[in-house]
C-alpha cells in the first residue's frame, strides 16, 4: 500500500509541472508588454524598460518559466502589484474561504447526489425517478448565477431565512452559527449543478450493475430489498461513481467563482476575478497554479480511496 | 427505427426540439422585427415594469427596451455557444483522429498534453485563458472553446483508435489509399455519430459557460449585450427591480434546459445500447400477469409447476420462452431438465422463484405449488422468505454470481443472517462449517478472500456451500458445472451427487448435457422451444428416448469408448420464440415430420410407467419399452 501510495505521489510530478507549464505558457501569450499594463500608457519608455528589468522580463522564455518555477518552490509567488502584497499570502488567505466554501459543496453534491441517483435507478420510471429526473435537468441547466440570485431574492430578501452575502457578519461573533447561516445558500447553489451531474451518473451506473448476476445472486438468497439496493448494488457502483465525484470535486472548486462573486464571499475565485480585471498577472498565475495544485493533489487522494474500495486494483 | 423516428418518439427530446427551433427562429428574424433600439437609452424610462405601457418586458436600468434587449441578447449569446462547441468539435476531432490514428509515439505525445488539460478545474482554465487575451467576446469564445477540446479529442481518439485496427481500414490500406484518405473517407463517417453525441451533450455547457464570462464582466463588453452579461448588469439592481435579471435568466435556463433535453434525446437515439431499451433494471421479482386461470392446487410433491408460461414483452414483440410447462419434484428426488440453450429451461428454473429478469419477463400463466403454497403471485416479502432458506439457487458463472467486492465470508455470513437471525461470529463458524462441507481446504483463510482471489471450481464449491447455508429442501441448479473444466465438472458433480444423499435435498437441475443427467438425476425432462416434449426416468429416455428430438440430442452426446461413431448435429435451429409454428415446435427439423404434426395441439401423452412423451408418432410405443 505504500509503495502504491508513493508511486502515485511520484506521478503527479509530471502533471503538476505540466500545469505550471500550461499556466506559464498562457500567461506569456499576452499581447503587448505588461509592464505597460501595470504602468499604463502614460508611462516613460525607460520606467517600462526598467520595471520590464525589475520583473525579469528582460530574460529569454525559457529562463523566466524556470526563474519563476523556483521562487515558487521556495513558497514565493511573486507579488501582486494591485494589492501590494505578497501573492502567496492573499492566495493562502482567499484559497481558506474556497475551501470552506468549496469542501461544504463538495459533501453535499456528493451525498445527495449519489442517493438521488440511487432512489432514482431503484424506482426506475416511477413518480419520484420521474421528479428526480426533473430536478437534475433543472439542475444542471440553470446557471448557478442566476439560481444564487434568485436565491438571495427569495430565501434572503422575501423571507429573511439567511443573509443577503458575505461569509461573517458585519458586526458580531465569528462563530460557527453565524458561519452555517452564512454558507447556506451561497453552498447549495454551488452544488447544484454538481447534484445533478452525480445523481444522473448515479442512476445510470446502478442500473448498470443492478443487471448483473451477482445481484440476482442477492436475490436469490433473500436478501432485503432495501440491502440489495443499498448494500450490494451501490458498492459495486460506487466504484464507477468515485471517478465522477473528484472530475466534480474540480468543478465545485472552480465553479465557486461565479457563487463567490454573486454572494460577496472573500475567497480565491472572487481574487481571480479582480485580477484579471486589473490585470495582475502574477496573482492570476500564483492564484490557477496553486488552485490546480490542490486540486491534483485531491484527485490523487480519490485514486487512493478507489483503490481502498476496489480490492481488484493491485496496489 | 430511423434516427427522427426515435428522436419524435421520445416526447421530451421533442419538446427541446420545438423550444429550440422556436428560440433559433426567433433569434435569425430578430432584425426584422419591429423592435426597439436595443441600445437606445431613456433615462427618464427606467426600471419599467413588465407589460407597464407600451414596453412588453419593461426596461432596464438605462431605460432601454428589455425584449429588444434579450432577443439581440439570445442572438448573440447561441451564435458564441454554437460557435464556440464548433470550434472545440473541430480543433477536437483532428487532434483525436490524428492521435487515434498513427498511435505509437503522436498519440502518446498527444494524450500526454490532453491529460495535463483535463487535471485542470475547466472555469480556472478559461479565466486563464481571459486574462490572457483580455475581456471581450471574441475572447471569451475561444477560451470556451479552448478548454473543451480535451474533452473532444479524448473521446473521439477513443473511437478512431477501436476504427483504425478494423478490417475496412487495413483493407483500404491495403489498396495502396493515402493516410488523409483513409481518414476522410474511412475513419471520419464512422466519427461523426460520437461527434455528435459529443456536440450534443456539450452544447449546453457551452452557453452557459460564456455567459458565464459575460456574467463576470470578461465576455461581451457594453453596449453590446448577450444574456450573461445583461443579467450582470442587472444584478445591482437585483433587490429593488429583480425582473431585469429575471428576464435574461430565465432565459438561459429555457435554451439550457430544451439544448439539454434535446442532447438526451440525441445520445439515446444514437447509442445503439439505450436502444434495444437494454438499460431497464430487473425489479426485485418477476411481474405476474395470470391471463389464464389459476391451476388447481398440488400438494403431492415438494414442487409442483403447472401450466407455467412466461414470456419476454419488449418493442412490441412477444417472446414466449416458456410455453406452458408441467413439472414436479418430490423430496430427495433430483430432477434433471435438458435442453438445447435457449429452449426455456433456465427461465423454468428462474420462474419458480420469481427470478426472471422484468422488465422484459412476464409470467402469464401457471402455478408453482411448493410444499402446496401457490409461489406465482406471491407477494414479494413471502418470496423473500423462502429464497435462500428453503428454495436456493446454484447458478451457472461462480465468477460473475458472487459479488465481486465482498469477501466469500462476508457474502456466506450474509446467506446465514438474512433467515436466521444469530451473531456474526457465531454466523461465521457455520459458514466455516460449510466451506468444509463442499470440500474447501484451509476453509477459516479462503473466508477472508475475495472471489476473484479463487479458481474457477472453488469459486462455485463457494456457490454450492451459499446454497446450502440454510438447509434449504430444494435446490434448482442453473447449469451449475457449464463454465468449468471437465475434471472440475465431475469434481462438482460427485459433490452435488453426496450432498444430495447425505441431506435428502431435492434438485432441479439444468443442463444440456445428457452425460450429467446420467450420472446424478433420477428423472429427467427435455425441453424444446419452451416446452417438456418428453419425461421419464433417466434410465427408461436413455435407454429408448420416445421423441424424435431426445434421440437426436442423445445422439449428439460423443461417448467415451464407443470408437468410429458419427456424431449427428441436428439439422435446422431452434424456432423463433416470437412466432411459434402451429403443432409441433421440432416439425421442421424432424425426419419422420408429417402433415398432422404441423395442425392443432399437440399433447404430452402419458402413460401407465410414468412416462410421457409430445408426439403423434413416437420412436416407438412408451407402453413396450416398459418390459
Amino acid at each position: 500500500m505504500a509503495d502504491y501510495i508513493l508511486k502515485r505521489l511520484v506521478s503527479a510530478i509530471p502533471v503538476l509541472l505540466g500545469i505550471s507549464i500550461i499556466v506559464f505558457l498562457i500567461m506569456a501569450m499576452i499581447p503587448g508588454d505588461p509592464a505597460m499594463a501595470i504602468l499604463g500608457s502614460y508611462a516613460t519608455p525607460e520606467n517600462v524598460e526598467k520595471l520590464n528589468r525589475d520583473l525579469g522580463l528582460d530574460k529569454p522564455l525559457v529562463q523566466r518559466y524556470f526563474i519563476w518555477l523556483g521562487n515558487m518552490l521556495q513558497g514565493d509567488f511573486g507579488r501582486s502589484f494591485s494589492l501590494n502584497r505578497a501573492v502567496l499570502h492573499e492566495v493562502l488567505e482567499r484559497f481558506n474561504a474556497t475551501l470552506v466554501l468549496a469542501g461544504t459543496s463538495f459533501v453535499i453534491c456528493s451525498v445527495l447526489g449519489v442517493a438521488a441517483g440511487t432512489v432514482s435507478a431503484a424506482r426506475q420510471y416511477g413518480l419520484a425517478d420521474k421528479a428526480i429526473t426533473f430536478a437534475v435537468l433543472l439542475g444542471i441547466s440553470i446557471p448557478s448565477f442566476f439560481l444564487g440570485m434568485m436565491m438571495i431574492l427569495v430565501f434572503a430578501v422575501n423571507l429573511r431565512w439567511f443573509p443577503v452575502s458575505g461569509m461573517w457578519p458585519i458586526y458580531g461573533e465569528r462563530d460557527l452559527p453565524s458561519l452555517i447561516s452564512h454558507l447556506t445558500l451561497p453552498a447549495m447553489v454551488l452544488a447544484a449543478v454538481a447534484t445533478g451531474v452525480i445523481a444522473r451518473l448515479s442512476r445510470s451506473a446502478m442500473l448498470e450493475v443492478l443487471r448483473q448476476d451477482f445481484i440476482r445472486t442477492a436475490r436469490a438468497k433473500g436478501v432485503h430489498e432495501r440491502s440489495v439496493i443499498w448494500r450490494h448494488a451501490l458498492r459495486a457502483a460506487m466504484v464507477s461513481i468515485i471517478p465522477v465525484l473528484g472530475v466534480q470535486a474540480g468543478f465545485v472548486l472552480s465553479g465557486a467563482v461565479y457563487v463567490e462573486i454573486v454572494f460577496q464571499w472573500p475567497g480565491v475565485g472572487r481574487m481571480l476575478v479582480d485580477a484579471i480585471l486589473k490585470r495582475d498577472i502574477l496573482l492570476v498565475q500564483g492564484g490557477v497554479v496553486f488552485v490546480a495544485a490542490c486540486y491534483v493533489m485531491f484527485n490523487l487522494a480519490v485514486d487512493l480511496a478507489q483503490s481502498l474500495l476496489d480490492p481488484r486494483i493491485k496496489t | 427505427m430511423s434516427f427522427l423516428g426515435l428522436l419524435v418518439r421520445n416526447r421530451l427530446a421533442f419538446a427541446g426540439l420545438v423550444v429550440m427551433l422556436v428560440i433559433v427562429v426567433l433569434a435569425l428574424v430578430t432584425p426584422l422585427l419591429p423592435l426597439a433600439d436595443p441600445d437606445v437609452t431613456d433615462t427618464a424610462n427606467r426600471f419599467k415594469r413588465p407589460f407597464a405601457a407600451s414596453v412588453i418586458l419593461g426596461t432596464d436600468h438605462l431605460g432601454r427596451d428589455l425584449l429588444s434587449r434579450l432577443l439581440w441578447g439570445v442572438r448573440l449569446s447561441l451564435a458564441v455557444g454554437f460557435a464556440s462547441a464548433l470550434i472545440a468539435a473541430a480543433i477536437g476531432a483532428a487532434i483525436g483522429i490524428i492521435a487515434g490514428f498513427y498511435g505509437g509515439r503522436t498519440d502518446n505525445v498527444i494524450m500526454r498534453g490532453v491529460d495535463m488539460l483535463m487535471a485542470f478545474p475547466y472555469i480556472l482554465l478559461a479565466l486563464a485563458i481571459v486574462a490572457s487575451l483580455g475581456p471581450g467576446l471574441i475572447n471569451a469564445l475561444i477560451a470556451v472553446a479552448a478548454v473543451n477540446i480535451p474533452f473532444f479529442a479524448r473521446n473521439i481518439r477513443g473511437v478512431t483508435v477501436s476504427i483504425a485496427h478494423t478490417e475496412f481500414v487495413d483493407a483500404a490500406r491495403l489498396s495502396g489509399m493515402g493516410d488523409a484518405r483513409i481518414i476522410l473517407t474511412e475513419i471520419l463517417p464512422n466519427v461523426v455519430p460520437v461527434i455528435v453525441i459529443a456536440m450534443s451533450t456539450t452544447v449546453g455547457w457551452m452557453i452557459l459557460e460564456t455567459a458565464g464570462l459575460s456574467f463576470l464582466g470578461l465576455g461581451s463588453q457594453p453596449p453590446q449585450a448577450d444574456l450573461g452579461s445583461m443579467l450582470g448588469e442587472a444584478r445591482s439592481a437585483l433587490i429593488t427591480n429583480p425582473h431585469t435579471s429575471i428576464v435574461p435568466g430565465a432565459m438561459i435556463l429555457v435554451i439550457v434546459m430544451s439544448i439539454n433535453l434535446l442532447g438526451d434525446g440525441v445520445r439515446d437515439a444514437l447509442d445503439p445500447r439505450l436502444r434495444s431499451g437494454a438499460l431497464s433494471r430487473p425489479m426485485p421479482s418477476t411481474l405476474v400477469r395470470r391471463e389464464e386461470p389459476v391451476p388447481a392446487k398440488e400438494t403431492s410433491a415438494l414442487l409442483a409447476l403447472s401450466g407455467l408460461k412466461t414470456q419476454f414483452h419488449s418493442n412490441g414483440r412477444i417472446h414466449k420462452a416458456v410455453g406452458g410447462v408441467d413439472l414436479y419434484v418430490r423430496p430427495g428426488e433430483c430432477v434433471g431438465v435438458v435442453g438445447e440453450s435457449g429452449s426455456g429451461k433456465s427461465v423454468t428454473a428462474l420462474s419458480v422463484m420469481g427470478l426472471v429478469a422484468s422488465p422484459p419477463g412476464v409470467i402469464t400463466a401457471g402455478a408453482a405449488h411448493f410444499s402446496g403454497q401457490d409461489l406465482i403471485g406471491a407477494n414479494y416479502e413471502t418470496l423473500r422468505r423462502l429464497r435462500g432458506d428453503r428454495v436456493a439457487y446454484i447458478f451457472q458463472d461462480p465468477l460473475t454470481a458472487l459479488h465481486p467486492l465482498y469477501t466469500v465470508g462476508a457474502q456466506l455470513v450474509e446467506a446465514i443472517r438474512v433467515h436466521h437471525a444469530m451473531p456474526r461470529a457465531k454466523a461465521r463458524e457455520h459458514a466455516v462449517e460449510l466451506l468444509e462441507s463442499v470440500r474447501i481446504p484451509n476453509a477459516e483463510e479462503r473466508l477472508d478472500g475475495y472471489p476473484h482471489e479463487l479458481s474457477g471450481g472453488m469459486r462455485q464449491r463457494v456457490g454450492i456451500a451459499m446454497a446450502l447455508a440454510n438447509d434449504p429442501e430444494l435446490i434448482i441448479a442453473d447449469e451449475p458445472t457449464t463454465s468449468l473444466d471437465v475434471t472440475v465438472q465431475a469434481q462438482i458433480l460427485s459433490l452435488l451427487s453426496e450432498l444430495q444423499r447425505e441431506r435428502g435435498l431435492a434438485i432441479i437441475f439444468i443442463t444440456h448435457d445428457f452425460g450429467v443427467v446420467a450420472q446424478l438425476c433420477n428423472r429427467v425432462a427435455v425441453m424444446y422451444a419452451g416446452r417438456i416434449v418428453e419425461e421419464g426416468p433417466t434410465d427408461a429416455i436413455l435407454n429408448a428416448p420416445a421423441h424424435p428430438y431426445t434421440a437426436r440430442l442423445m445422439a449428439c452426446v460423443p461417448e467415451l469408448g464407443r470408437g468410429r461413431h458419427r456424431l449427428a448435429a441436428i439439422p435446422g435451429l431452434p424456432p423463433v420464440l416470437d412466432g411459434l409454428p402451429e403443432g409441433c415446435a421440432f416439425a421442421e427439423r424432424c425426419h419422420k415430420a408429417k402433415e398432422a404434426c404441423r395442425t392443432g395441439e399437440i399433447a404430452l401423452t402419458a402413460n401407465a410407467v410414468q412416462r410421457a412423451v409430445r408426439c403423434i408418432d413416437p420412436e416407438f410405443r412408451t407402453a413396450d419399452a416398459a418390459r
